[in-house]
């Protein structure tokens, strides 16, 4: 999983069936001081997260499966599965 | 998943078993600033994109798994075509 902040969404009205209904957001990959790490991607959100929003975010396709339950033909590689409330570093 | 902007098609008859009768199309990733990202790819389209088209793609296995049949050797499919990328914390910059 990575850490991420919510920067957005992104409108679709055309799209593969398996994404109807789902919500797309950008999130922006960020280190443990906030800072942004490489390029934003595309995730569907799973936990009402919104734009300013720490999130972590799956990026693996069987666990996205196993946590959509829409059957094993899932096109969907990038799933918001928690909104951060803070990071404690030791 | 990430951005891209389909740039034009890919014409390929001769092609291994399992991609006949999938439309390629030749995509730009792009950043949410819509500013190239990478490398040129060749994508498979699942939502009848056209070239000029801002969409959204998905790779790896899953780009196999948004075609029919989904046993595809494929490592990027167009899953959707963007309206709209919002992002005002970025504009506000």
């Amino acid at each position: 999983m990575r850490l991420c902040r919510v920067i957005g969404n992104v409108v679709s009205t055309v799209k593969h069936p398996s994404y109807s209904g789902q919500i797309l957001l950008v999130v922006q990959p960020i280190g443990e001081d906030g800072a942004d790490i490489g390029t934003s991607f595309i995730a569907i959100d799973r936990v009402q997260a919104g734009p300013g929003d720490f999130v972590v975010v799956l990026t693996e396709g069987n666990g996205v499966r196993q946590i959509l339950q829409m059957g094993d033909i899932v096109p969907i590689r990038s799933l918001v599965v928690g909104v951060v409330d803070r990071v404690d570093l030791s | 998943m990430y951005l891209g902007r389909v740039n034009g098609t890919v014409v390929a008859s001769r092609k291994v078993e399992g991609m006949e009768g999938q439309k390629l199309l030749l995509v730009q990733p792009v950043d949410d600033q819509l500013a190239d990202n990478g490398p040129l790819q060749v994508a498979v389209d699942t939502v009848q994109a056209g070239p000029g088209d801002l969409v959204v793609l998905v790779g790896s296995r899953e780009a196999a798994l948004a075609c029919q049949p989904h046993f595809v050797p494929v490592d990027a499919a167009i899953v959707g075509v963007v309206d709209q990328v919002h992002t005002p914390e970025r504009e506000e910059a």
